[in-house]
């Protein structure tokens, strides 16, 4: 009986399993986020370029819930608007670099005269300070949002790249694999057919994390006037230009602070969870 | 050990040399002419060849380089623009102010990040973890602008404890220096702090399930000693690695927090340089950091490989 009621429990166990605390409090709170920021327009008007200059640099209110900036603009639709576009751009460089670092890392991992080549490149890459090359390529170029997403996408490639070619390397080696090639099947069919699933765990781990850095470099670019060019807003931007009244006005760090560091980190436990998820010997890791 | 040593110093020369190289390639892929920067919109076409001619400009593509190459080897970055001097001595004069934000912001991340890891990883799965987990990850997800903002206001502007925006030399004393560079360390350590907590509770947790460890604790030693002295000596192997790597997130972040505390370092004349196009100064930089971040690696590489004979060194 004793022991029947123990595999009980065990089978319970089993079916129920522990549940995993960061993967739903990240995903509760992004879904939250994007709720709020996707939302709130179609019940309340926001309009993130209307100037009331009756109401500059006042606290929140009645009126504008969140506060006025400088220029008398509303700032819940200026974080709301600004939250579109960070969303957008991080959402952009994500798809970006899992293509090309998936690309990269699958050559670079299972053909090996590419492997070298391909490596030392990232390695080249990864050797300018993150946020200093996208400045850099901001400032030959041009800062338009397209060029923020193409200069953060080619500073994170080379760490996407890095991790697909690892998982890959091992890959390569299982015995399904050798299977596979040895019953003559073709080379881009073990690659798409046998590899790449493989792969997309880690690389979905990887590309949640990706997505916070990405929101967080597009704030610093736009921060320091680089990025997304006002009026158009992000949440970058919108803490860049409070630089100049912020010492007045507390409101213009705290909530554009809070959504973009709730943003990011809803995208750090979900990262964090996938990772256990997967893996769930990380869990006492 | 020598023969590893020497494998990477001669790895070290042709990454250095594509590092140059690209630093010179993305600056020059601007679509407009760099020396319409310089002489301003109102020139016309004869002033602008002047200026191209004067610049070097006016050379071909890969003269430009090879001179750009070389002379970067011998330390010469070429004349800023702008500020009426070289490039070169532009970056020495700052560097001072980057090196002590870089080093007290390190200080703030060790101080921060290493104990909360060593809390966590000795309760896991507790409420203590979970605590030092949510703790790290909230520094890890603000900015540090954010915080630096929010420190401005509280410690500088309501409280008055800190000032702001100015920068005190070490050489005029310890006190002033670490008062006006305390804000902008805490801003930027912050976040590394939660990098470091992080990495010192994977390794000490992966260290404190090993063998030897069970074996100091069932020969009855304090657990003061098994922690202290055999698992926090082998776990400090990562530790160190990770520091070492941080160090090029340190410089990122300091690009932001010299902006925001108008800290006269290189981060903040990178800035400047970009928001002028002063080329040259921003092709400087991106050698000067990367070289930085090489030299760091290959340290860390070697010390590694120095304190964990176990690392294979072929």
């Amino acid at each position: 009986m004793v022991l029947a009621a123990g595999a009980e429990q065990a089978v319970k166990r089993r079916r129920f399993p522990r549940l995993n605390l960061l993967l739903l409090t990240g995903g509760l709170l992004f879904a939250a986020m994007l709720i709020a920021l996707f939302g709130l327009p179609l019940v309340v008007p926001l309009d993130p370029e209307a100037l009331d200059y009756a109401m500059i640099l006042t606290g929140p209110s009645a009126e504008h819930w969140l506060g006025t900036d400088a220029l008398g603009r509303d700032l819940l639709a200026r974080i709301v608007y600004g939250g579109h576009n960070s969303l957008m751009i991080g959402a952009s460089v994500m798809a970006v670099t899992a293509v090309a670092g998936t690309v990269i890392g699958l050559l670079a991992g299972t053909i090996r005269k590419l492997d070298g080549l391909l490596m030392r490149s990232m390695d080249v890459l990864m050797a300018f300070p993150a946020l200093l090359l996208a400045l850099a390529i901001l400032a030959a170029f041009g800062n338009t949002a397209l060029n923020v997403v193409l200069a953060l996408s080619l500073v994170y490639i080379p760490r996407t790249a890095r991790i697909v070619r690892g998982e890959a390397l091992v890959l390569r080696e299982q015995t399904y694999v050798e299977a596979a090639e040895a019953i003559g099947v073709s080379r881009p069919r073990v690659l798409f057919v046998h590899i790449l699933p493989g792969i997309l765990p880690a690389l979905m781990v990887q590309e949640t994390f990706l997505f916070a850095y990405a929101i967080l470099g597009e704030a610093g670019l736009s921060f320091v006037g680089l990025g997304l060019q006002p009026p158009e807003p992000s949440w970058g931007n919108i803490l860049g230009e409070a630089r100049s009244s912020f010492q007045q006005a507390s409101w213009l760090i705290v909530y554009p602070g809070l959504a973009l560091g709730l943003t990011v980190l809803s995208l750090n436990l979900l990262g964090d969870g996938l990772g256990q998820a997967i893996d769930p010997k990380r869990r006492q890791r | 050990m020598f023969n590893m040593i020497l494998r990477r110093l001669i790895l070290f020369v042709p990454m250095w040399i594509a590092v140059s190289v690209l630093s010179f390639v993305i600056v020059h892929a601007t679509p407009g002419d760099p020396a319409a920067g310089f002489v301003g919109q109102d020139t016309g076409a004869e002033g602008l060849a002047i200026a191209r001619a004067r610049l070097g400009l006016d050379r071909p593509y890969i003269e430009q380089l090879g001179v750009w190459v070389a002379g970067s080897m011998t330390g010469d970055l070429g004349n800023s623009f702008f500020l009426g001097r070289s490039v070169a001595d532009a970056i020495i004069e700052r560097l001072p102010v980057t090196f002590s934000l870089g080093l007290l912001a390190l200080l703030v991340a060790i101080v921060v990040g290493v104990p909360l890891g060593i809390i966590a990883a000795l309760s896991p799965n507790s409420w203590k973890d979970a605590s030092t987990i949510g703790l790290s990850l909230t520094f890890l997800s603000v900015p540090e602008f954010v915080v630096g903002m929010l420190l401005i206001y509280l410690l500088g502007v309501e409280w008055r404890l800190f000032p702001i925006g100015r920068y005190e030399p070490l050489s005029d004393g310890l006190l002033p220096w670490l008062h006006h560079l305390a804000l902008p360390a805490v801003a930027l350590g912050l976040s590394q702090s939660a990098l470091l907590a992080r990495m010192t509770r994977a390794s000490l947790l992966q260290v404190l399930e090993a063998d030897f460890i069970r074996t100091a604790r069932a020969k009855g030693l304090p657990e003061r000693v098994v922690v202290g002295k055999h698992a926090f000596r082998n776990a400090i192997i990562t530790i160190i690695t990770i520091i070492g790597l941080s160090m090029a997130l340190l410089l990122s972040g300091a690009f932001i927090t010299e902006t925001l505390f108008q800290l006269p370092g290189i981060g903040s004349l990178g800035v400047q340089a970009v928001l002028r196009r002063d080329y040259p100064v921003i092709q400087g930089l991106l050698l000067v950091a990367s070289s930085f971040v090489l030299i760091v690696n290959l340290l860390v590489d070697v010390v590694y490989r120095l304190l964990n004979p176990m690392v294979d060194n072929d």
